[in-house]
Formats: structure tokens, C-alpha cells, sequence
């Protein structure tokens, strides 16, 4: 800040020197009157881009300078005639009110601009908490409800209602389970307390393994074909499959059921990549920029989902240095790919 | 025959009640202990069959509780857990714990895993034969059986699936089976057990990419059933 406003006095009391230096170079070309615009002009042009400080102190030194070389009798700092003072004083006078305007309309600005940040960030902070508790809350509802009824009416119900009831319930503490597991991620990695824990992984393994975590409903219409030459992989597998989990969860909520979703390994050039594709609508062009944002939520998704999924599965890829990235594919549907570095076993 | 006592190390009362219910409905003598000094003092005037110890408790740390009473205490312990506790699960099975659960957990799982510590903590029973489903091991002959044919296994292989099989129902963890059956110094060398697990995989699962005996426990170990 100091370095700052040093060299803020340096580069106004300068420009004001040369400035008048030229005009005097100009001789009787310009007159007093010509000389105090020009200087006038320039404190203002410092005024718009400067703190107040230098360019008071420039406003003073630019009188002072045309007092001395301008106002005749020149060169002093002297002052005879009725004009010639006027000339002076209104000077002064404008180029001080004009230093202490301008500032006065900068601070007021950034006020103004604060403001609407802060604004922006209020509007973020509730649609989280919006969306947060909605999230939270409707399982919680589901539960207490399930469990009002089991409490009140349980012999006016069918046994097999009762199951259903039941199948609910378990449903709703899945999910609540998964948003708090979501949220904790989430802070993880915005909280900078990720630690990678490396270990040798099985790819193919690891797939498998996000598959039977699925919806016993979901896993019919996974297609996935294990390749059996994907070497051992690096990586921290609980954070890889927690990404791949979230994106194939993801495909199965946004296209209609029964409908298929790919995964699809490879591996080359120290690079392992993971395809998750599906046949659905694809994501808009406008909306590939927010999707990886933590709360995003494309436009008339339904209900359900935190989307928090996504900007998790991105942060745990990145902190392995790879990328996560969105596509639509020329059949129709999307396709997320994967890209990881990752060191393989040395024969 | 007495009922098998259980205790409960749990500071949730919530948590102890499930507990409570389920356990007692299977036939066990329930015990509760809602910090680790209650449960210390508990565990030695009761001398129960198992401890289930939850890892965050109160007054003490979970694991000192476990070290202080892995100093005397010879029967199975179970831990809770927390979920993202890898490191801690790691630390208390190689502290003496003989298997964990992540809350929340499952109740059927549950009972699985204490029946099964119970069983092995028992060290006078000697298995000789491992049958689940459609595979048998004969630990004795060491041969291997799938739906009645003969698997060949190379003697690393049969070493590791032999370790697993006689610790059925518990969790194993990576270093674990790589001293026992590598040696110390590759304790480390994960990337051994993956290539060997893949292949037992291949010759004792009816499925290897959807396995049903070797059961991968991602980011602790294995366990067979």
C-alpha cells in the first residue's frame, strides 16, 4: 500500500512537471488561461486514477507551478493583477473540489459494488441453505411419517403396505446417509484437509465395486466390459470410486430408466481414463460451463439431488492432477470422461 | 449353557438400544458401558464373550481403551467405527481389534460379525475343512473344490486363500496377509495382493468380477465368506 502511494506521487508530481515543462517550451503560443485548463485537465485525469493524497498533492504542486511559470510576472511567484489572481484562486479552487469529487465518487462506487457482492453472496449462501435443507429435510419427513404410521395405523394396513412403508423408510436414511457423506466431502475439499492415500487399484475392481453400490434397480443397466490388460493403477481408490460412483449415480438419475449407461476404461500414455456414457437428452452447450459447480442444478431437473455430486467427483480427480470432463455424444447423450495420471507397476 | 455376555462401549444411548434389543433377541447376556472407564471396569468384572467398542468415546480414546484392554483381554472385540475412518479401522485391527463396523451399520451384518468373532476368538477349535456355498477348502489335504472339481492353485495362492478361509466372516487387512504370507519386508508391496486376489478370483468365484467369498473391504482389506 505504501509502495503503492509512493508511486502514486511520483508518477502525478511528475506528470504534472513535464506537462507544464512542455507548455513552457510552447512560450507565448499558450496563454496563462490555456496553460491552467491543460493542468486542470490533468489533475483530473489523476483524480479518476489515483487515492486522494497524491492528487492533492499534485493539484497544489500543478498551482503552485502555474503561479511561478505562468501568471505573469513570470518566472515568480508574484501576482499583480486582479485577473491573474482570479486565475489563481479559481484554480486552486477547482482543481482541489475536483480532486476531493472525484474521490469522493470512488469511494462511493465501491461502496455500491460491495454491496452487490455481498448481495450475490447472501443469494448463494441461501440457496445452499434452500437446497440443503430440502435435501435433509425430506428424508427426515419420510422417516417420521413411515414411522407415524407404523406407530398409529399399523392394523388397518395391508402387510405388503407395510413392507412398502418399511422399503421407504430404509430408502430415506440411504439417502440422508449419502448427503451427509456428500457434505463431508464437500468440506474436505473446500477445507483443503484431503490427504491422497495411494495405493495399487484394480480398475476393473474398483468399477464393480461402484456398481454393486448402486440401486439394486440401477445395476441391470450398467454396461460395463472388464478389460483385463488395464495394468495396476496409483491412485487413491476410495476417493476415485466415490468420483466414478457420482457420476454413473448421476447418469441413472437424468435419463429415463431401463435406458443403458456405459463405463468404459482404458489406458494410455500414463493416462487413465474413465468414460461414463449414457443415451439421454445431453447437457445443453449453456449449461457444460456450471455443471461441476458445487449446488448446480440444470434447469427443470426434478426433484431430488444435492448437486454436490458432480463438483466432488471433480475435486477428488483434480487433486490427482486429472481432469473430469463433459461432452455431448454425436449418437445423442452425454459422455463424462475421466483423465487421470497414474503410475503403473514397474516390471 | 450360559448365554454368551456381550458388552456394549457406546456413549449413544440410541445406539446401545438397538444394540440392546437385537442382541438380546438372538440369545445373548447384554452388558452396556456408556464411556471407556465404565467399560474398562465392566470388561473386567464381567469377563463378557465380546466387546463392542465404539471408537469415539467421551472420556477416553477408543483406542487406548483398546490397548488397555488388549493387555489382558483375550476374547473378541468389534469396533465402531465412523465412516472415512480407514486409518482408524487399520490402526485398531492392528491393534488387537478383530473386526470393525462403519456406522451406520447394518444389524444383519452386524450379528454376522460378532458370531464370527466370537467363534474365532475361541482358540481351541481347530478348522479343518472351509465350506461356503459351492466351494470347499480341505485345509488339511490342501485342496481346493469348486461345485465339486478340483481348482489348482500355486502354493502362494493356496497360502493366502487358506489365511483368508480360516479367518472366515473377518476382515483381513492388506498388511496383514502380506507379512503372513510374503514375508515382513513386503508389507507394503499392495500391488502383489491385488495380482493374486484377481487370480484366486478366477478360480474359486463362479463370477470373479461380482465375488461372493473373497470380499474386497476398500481401503482395509479382505474378508472371506
Amino acid at each position: 500500500m505504501k509502495l503503492r502511494s509512493f508511486w502514486q506521487f511520483l508518477i502525478g508530481t511528475a506528470s504534472i512537471a513535464f506537462l507544464a515543462l512542455g507548455c513552457y517550451a510552447l512560450g507565448d503560443a499558450v496563454d496563462q488561461w490555456a496553460v491552467a485548463l491543460i493542468l486542470l485537465a490533468a489533475v483530473s485525469v489523476l483524480a479518476v486514477l489515483f487515492d486522494i493524497i497524491p492528487v492533492l498533492a499534485a493539484a497544489l504542486l500543478s498551482a503552485l507551478l502555474l503561479n511561478i511559470f505562468f501568471i505573469d510576472p513570470v518566472p515568480n511567484y508574484k501576482i499583480y493583477d486582479t485577473e491573474s489572481v482570479l486565475l489563481f484562486f479559481v484554480y486552486l479552487f477547482i482543481a482541489l473540489v475536483n480532486a476531493v469529487l472525484t474521490n469522493r465518487l470512488r469511494k462511493q462506487e465501491k461502496k455500491i459494488r460491495d454491496r452487490e457482492e455481498k448481495a450475490k453472496t447472501i443469494k448463494l449462501y441461501n440457496t445452499l441453505l434452500n437446497s440443503l435443507s430440502h435435501e435433509l429435510k425430506t428424508p427426515i419427513a419420510t422417516i417420521i411419517g413411515g414411522i407415524d404410521t407404523l406407530k398409529e395405523i399399523d392394523a388397518e394396513i395391508l402387510p405388503e403396505q407395510r413392507m412398502e412403508l418399511l422399503a421407504e423408510i430404509e430408502t430415506a436414511g440411504n439417502r440422508l446417509n449419502r448427503q451427509v457423506e456428500n457434505l463431508m466431502n464437500m468440506s474436505r475439499l473446500e477445507t483443503g484437509t484431503l490427504k491422497l492415500k495411494r495405493d495399487w487399484c484394480d480398475v476393473n475392481e474398483l468399477i464393480f465395486l461402484v456398481i454393486q453400490k448402486l440401486p439394486v434397480e440401477d445395476t441391470s443397466r450398467i454396461r460395463f466390459e472388464p478389460d483385463d490388460t488395464l495394468p495396476l493403477v496409483k491412485l487413491d481408490g476410495g476417493l476415485i470410486e466415490t468420483a466414478v460412483y457420482a457420476l454413473v449415480h448421476n447418469a441413472t438419475r437424468y435419463t429415463p430408466k431401463q435406458m443403458p449407461i456405459e463405463i468404459a476404461t482404458s489406458y494410455e500414455g500414463n493416462m487413465l481414463l474413465i468414460d461414463v456414457s449414457d443415451s439421454g437428452k445431453g447437457i445443453p452447450e449453456s449449461e457444460k460451463q456450471h455443471l461441476f459447480e458445487k449446488f448446480y442444478r440444470l434447469p427443470n431437473s426434478g426433484t431430488g439431488g444435492s448437486g454436490l455430486g458432480l463438483s466432488i467427483a471433480k475435486g477428488f480427480v483434480e487433486a490427482h492432477g486429472g481432469t473430469v470432463n463433459v461432452a455431448n455424444r454425436p449418437q445423442g447423450g452425454a459422455l463424462f470422461c475421466i483423465t487421470l495420471p497414474a503410475e503403473v507397476p514397474k516390471l | 449353557m450360559n448365554k454368551p455376555t456381550v458388552l456394549i462401549i457406546d456413549d449413544e444411548p440410541q445406539i446401545r438400544k438397538l444394540l440392546e434389543i437385537n442382541l438380546s433377541s438372538k440369545g445373548y447376556a447384554v452388558r452396556q458401558a456408556e464411556s471407556g472407564k465404565e467399560g474398562l471396569l465392566l470388561a473386567s468384572s464381567h469377563f463378557p464373550d465380546a466387546i463392542l467398542l465404539d471408537l469415539g468415546l467421551p472420556d477416553l480414546d477408543g483406542h487406548e481403551v483398546l490397548r488397555r484392554l488388549r493387555e489382558w483381554y483375550n476374547r473378541a472385540i468389534v469396533i465402531l467405527s465412523v465412516q472415512n475412518g480407514e486409518a482408524d479401522i487399520i490402526n485398531a485391527l492392528e491393534n488387537g481389534a478383530n473386526d470393525y463396523l462403519t456406522k451406520p451399520f447394518r444389524v444383519g451384518e452386524l450379528l454376522a460379525r460378532l458370531k464370527s468373532a466370537i467363534r474365532h476368538s475361541d482358540s481351541s477349535i481347530v478348522v479343518q475343512t472351509v465350506e461356503t456355498g459351492n466351494l470347499e477348502i480341505d485345509l488339511m489335504a490342501r485342496v481346493v473344490r469348486r461345485a465339486g472339481e478340483i481348482q489348482k492353485l500355486t502354493s502362494t495362492e493356496y497360502s493366502l486363500l487358506a489365511l483368508l478361509a480360516r479367518n472366515e466372516g473377518r476382515v483381513l487387512t492388506h498388511q496383514f496377509l502380506l507379512k503372513e504370507v510374503w514375508g515382513i519386508s513386503f508389507q507394503s508391496e499392495t500391488q502383489y495382493l491385488r495380482v493374486f486376489i484377481a487370480q484366486i478370483r478366477k478360480k474359486i468365484e463362479d463370477d470373479p468380477n461380482r465375488p461372493t467369498h473373497i470380499i474386497t473391504e476398500s481401503g482395509v482389506g479382505y474378508r472371506f465368506q
